[in-house]
């Protein structure tokens, strides 16, 4: 085989050229580009973990800061019902206060109008009475000629109508 | 292995031959002719630089080549970092170099060029190869060794728990299978890309030589070979693959012998 019938005319140039080229592909491909290559990985790699580092750190922030929103709106919830609670009795003492004061107000009004009614009722029946007592003393005076007193005609004429 | 004359000579592409005029350059009486093998290793060397430097665009968000390269980077780290732990990355250049320069070699001297009268050669079919790139692994072993453990190294070859009267023995038997690492690591490379490519080549022959033999024998032995073949030359890559990966590996432990011994 080649590999041995040519190993004393040949291995010089065999070592000679491995040594070459593979020191090209040690120096140049190996020492300076490997690194490189490796190094763009690392920052990737790094660049992924800051990155998620950064999304963890605002999602803590973000959930802090709902928590510390809601204790806020609680208190704020809590606060504005209290608001609301004091207003309504606040509201319903003043409108009952109003109604009573109406109340008083139109039972006045009510015994005024009763006392006036009553008023009218008396004069109107003295009214009748009055007229009563003429019709009867002119109808005296014409059925019988005399002459009664208005006294007594008024007093007939009470007597008539409280027996009527 | 002498052909007949007008026969397919299976070792004829092994042969090392100057070109470029160049087989008398010399230094210091050896020659240092450029041959077909170093120009394949210039090829080799080329080409991995312009694959390598595809991937140095260094973009956040890797394109194609960028990944591909970076995948490769990515293997030998993780490699070196499995079988010797962190302080192996430091050996990520060398064997980087080594993995990739013994793959594309292997590689370049599958392609069937020779339909467009080029003749592939592979480097890595050469024991002087690579047994020099052998020897680089071992030195290294050696260098970090005793560089690290001084005459401590030499507790690699007696395993824990030896009882004293075995350790003299079992010295021997460990210091033995120690040296011999080297070479077997040389021949298993070169066995294995040479028996390909033979392999190849006389099944190429049986195409030729049954077609030449007549009709019956054309028809019948010659698909059958070029069809085995075809799957033979499936496996080639395969075991291009898998010997420069078994070269790189076996480096990286050996080395892991050096810095951690047991």
């Amino acid at each position: 085989m080649p590999q041995i019938d040519q190993v004393l005319e040949t291995f010089s140039s065999q070592l000679f050229w491995l040594a070459v080229f593979f020191g090209i592909t040690y120096f140049l491909v190996g020492r300076g580009m490997v690194p490189k290559v490796m190094g763009t990985v690392e920052l990737r790699d790094k660049q992924i973990a800051d990155d998620l580092a950064a999304a963890k750190a605002a999602r803590n922030a973000a959930d802090t800061q709902e928590e510390e929103w809601r204790l806020r709106e609680n208190e704020n919830r809590a606060e504005a019902q209290a608001l609301v609670a004091e207003a309504k009795t606040k509201a319903a003492a003043s409108s009952e206060a109003k109604l009573s004061e109406a109340q008083a107000r139109l039972d006045a009004k009510l015994a005024e109008a009763e006392a006036q009614i009553e008023a009218a009722r008396a004069s109107a029946m003295t009214e009748i009475e009055n007229v009563a007592a003429d019709a009867a003393r002119d109808i005296v005076a014409r059925l019988a000629g005399a002459d009664i007193s208005e006294a007594a005609a008024k007093a007939a004429v009470k007597e008539a109508m409280v027996d009527a | 292995m002498a052909a007949e004359e007008g026969k397919v000579d299976p070792m004829k592409q092994f042969q090392i031959e100057p070109i470029f005029g160049s087989e008398n350059w010399e230094i210091a009486g050896f020659s240092i002719a450029f041959t077909n093998s170093a120009l394949w290793m210039a090829v080799t060397v080329i080409l991995l630089v312009a694959f390598v430097y595809g991937g140095m665009r260094r973009e956040l968000v890797p394109g194609r080549w960028q990944m591909a390269v970076e995948t490769m980077t990515g293997f030998i780290d993780n490699m070196l970092e499995a079988n010797i732990g962190k302080e192996g990355r430091k050996y990520v250049p060398y064997i980087f170099s080594l993995f990739m320069f013994i793959l594309f070699g292997n590689l370049l001297g599958l392609l069937p060029i020779g339909l467009v009268g080029l003749h592939p050669f592979t480097f890595t079919s050469h024991f002087t190869i690579t047994g020099v790139l052998a020897l680089m692994s071992f030195s290294i072993v050696l260098i970090v060794g005793f560089w690290k453990h001084g005459i401590g190294f030499f507790g690699l070859f007696v395993p824990h728990g030896t009882p004293v009267l075995m350790t003299p023995l079992l010295f021997v038997i460990e210091l033995f299978s120690f040296l011999i690492r080297p070479i077997s690591l040389a021949l298993r490379l070169f066995v294995a890309m040479m028996a390909g490519h033979v392999l190849l080549k006389i099944l190429a022959t049986f195409v030729i030589d049954s077609l030449n033999a007549g009709p019956l024998l054309g028809a019948t032995v010659g698909p059958a070979a070029l069809i085995l073949m075809i799957a033979i030359s499936a496996l080639e890559i395969l075991v291009a693959g898998i010997q420069a990966y078994v070269f790189a590996l076996l480096s990286s432990l050996y080395i892991n012998d050096a810095e951690n011994l047991h």
